[in-house]
């Protein structure tokens, strides 16, 4: 293996500028798919918080007696882990409501019945995302005395097709950037095979198997990716310590949220994807020339 | 095929013709070389020494007719095979095919690499043999910057290396000079007779006559003329 290595970092030196071009588109793609996956990473967040940690308002039906209380309380926790789980009767919702509204309260004064339904409001123990959120408040719904689950679908959903619509120009995008870097490196190993076709041609004439010619060409494709995708994410790194943290510094007035990097999980999983996409497009040019 | 195989054999042509599109260099070989022979092939250019040569270090495929090397089928080989097959070749040429961008001390190691050899052993056999060579003060040189006298020397020490049973020569001398081209066939002839089966191509038939005890095959027109032993 060390000799692999070291033919293949001999190789990237006897080729500098094609590979610097190489390690370069490769970075530049990382950093558009990085981007797309920062944005992604922090607007999940954001939703998360806004959904506020996994609340949802079950409101009953008009002919809810509260006797039946403790009964739908077990159903519903056996529906899923509920943290905590507070019932609102419409007489304590309509106090709260006047005590909100206590200078403008005259109208609730003249209603001549109590038009608020019954209410459970729940916390769920953990929850991963929205979309566990709005199962969860499906299923509940699906209870016949339960008149409604709000769980801020509605301006939430909205904002949430807006997301998935910019998850898929990102997808888009990071696709189209992922075949111009396996091009790219397709296309550099294509040229460095034809640039050692004589050394090819002699190594199999003196015995040398298709694993010890191929080998090399591997690794370098390997080391290509890898400093590629290390290149990319700290000029994603940078460009945040620069830029982001001004923006966050405004934003969070608003959101009450920072913009955090790249967790350390998406890091690694940037770098093993950019390592892959050297040794792929590795594959794909050696599979032609080879067969 | 294999009973008639004669126990001394290395390599046996049986009816072996090579044709390129519509023309036949090689036709109907049969040929039978024993262990530890020094052949020459001889033959004016064109006659298909060198596609006999090729078929031999399984650069090309015969059209028809089969080879046994060391009693082994090359038509049943696989191609995973092939790689430990050639090993037991040392081949030369007349372009010398040395990696131009490798010192002469890596190329010569390549051989020994591709087996797996340990870098210890591979250090102390490559400077051996460019000891013996005369080409181990210059192991750090580039072959471009090398006479051809010494690059076919170092093409000599990496046919050897591997100590490889038989030695294939395509024109080893054809692009030196007199004294640089009775130096590799020296060399050979001194290989030749540590046991190794030694086959030599050129059209030089006079400086070989002045040099090698061996079997000359002459090749025409891709037949076998004559075969003569040269004393």
């Amino acid at each position: 293996m060390t000799h692999f290595v070291k033919k293949a970092l001999a190789d990237i030196r006897s080729n500098r500028f094609l590979n610097l071009i190489t390690i370069i588109t490769i970075s530049l793609s990382i950093l558009v798919v990085s981007v797309f996956l920062l944005f992604f990473e922090n607007a999940s967040r954001v939703i998360e918080s806004w959904n506020q940690g996994g609340r949802a308002m079950i409101y009953l039906a008009k002919d809810f007696n509260p006797d039946h209380l403790p009964e739908l309380k077990a159903r519903i926790n056996a529906m899923g882990e509920i943290d905590e789980m507070v019932y609102i009767s419409k007489t304590q919702a309509l106090d709260q409501l006047k005590k909100n509204m206590s200078s403008q309260s005259t109208f609730l004064k003249t209603l001549k019945e109590n038009p608020l339904p019954d209410a459970l409001e729940i916390r769920m123990k953990s929850y991963n995302s929205f979309d566990e959120v709005q199962q969860f408040a499906q299923s509940i719904k699906a209870i016949e005395i339960v008149e409604d689950v709000e769980y801020g679908q509605g301006w939430l959903g909205r904002f949430l097709k807006i997301f998935n619509l910019f998850k898929i120009t990102g997808y888009a995008m990071c696709s189209l950037f992922f075949l111009i870097a396996l091009f790219i490196t397709a296309n550099t190993v294509r040229l460095a095979f034809y640039s050692r076709k004589l050394e090819v041609e002699i190594m199999r004439l003196v015995g040398a198997t298709e694993t010890f010619i191929k080998a090399p060409f591997y690794v370098e494709g390997l080391l290509q990716g890898f400093f590629g995708g290390v290149m990319g994410l700290a000029i994603l790194l940078v460009t945040y310590l620069i830029v982001a943290s001004g923006i966050t510094q405004n934003l969070a007035s608003y959101l009450y949220f920072d913009i955090k990097f790249l967790s350390i999980k998406m890091i690694m999983l940037i770098i093993v994807g950019s390592t892959f996409l050297g040794w792929f497009g590795c594959y794909l040019s050696l599979k032609q020339i080879l067969k | 095929m294999d009973d008639k195989n004669n126990k001394n054999s290395i390599i046996r042509l049986f009816n072996v013709s090579k044709r390129y599109g519509g023309k036949l260099a090689l036709k109907d070989i049969t040929l039978d070389i024993e262990q530890g022979e020094f052949i020459f092939i001889s033959g004016p250019s064109g006659a298909g020494k060198s596609t006999l040569l090729r078929i031999l270090y399984l650069a090309e495929n015969v059209s028809e007719g089969q080879i046994l090397i060391d009693g082994m089928n090359l038509a049943r080989i696989s191609s995973s095979k092939l790689p430990l097959l050639r090993r037991r070749f040392g081949m030369v040429f007349q372009d010398f095919k040395l990696i131009p961008n490798r010192t002469v001390y890596e190329n010569v190691a390549l051989v020994l690499e591709a087996a797996g050899e340990k870098s210890s052993y591979i250090r102390k056999k490559v400077m051996q043999v460019l000891r013996t060579t005369g080409m181990d003060k210059k192991f750090k040189a580039l072959p471009p910057t090398l006479s051809g006298g010494e690059q076919q020397r170092v093409a000599v020490a990496r046919a050897v290396v591997g100590n490889p049973s038989i030695i294939l020569a395509d024109e080893p001398t054809g692009s030196l000079d007199s004294k640089s081209a009775q130096a590799v066939l020296d060399f050979l002839m001194e290989y030749h007779k540590k046991g190794a089966t030694v086959l030599i191509a050129s059209h030089n038939l006079h400086l070989l006559e002045s040099t090698v005890r061996g079997k000359n095959i002459e090749i025409r027109d891709g037949m076998i003329e004559r075969t003569a032993t040269m004393l």
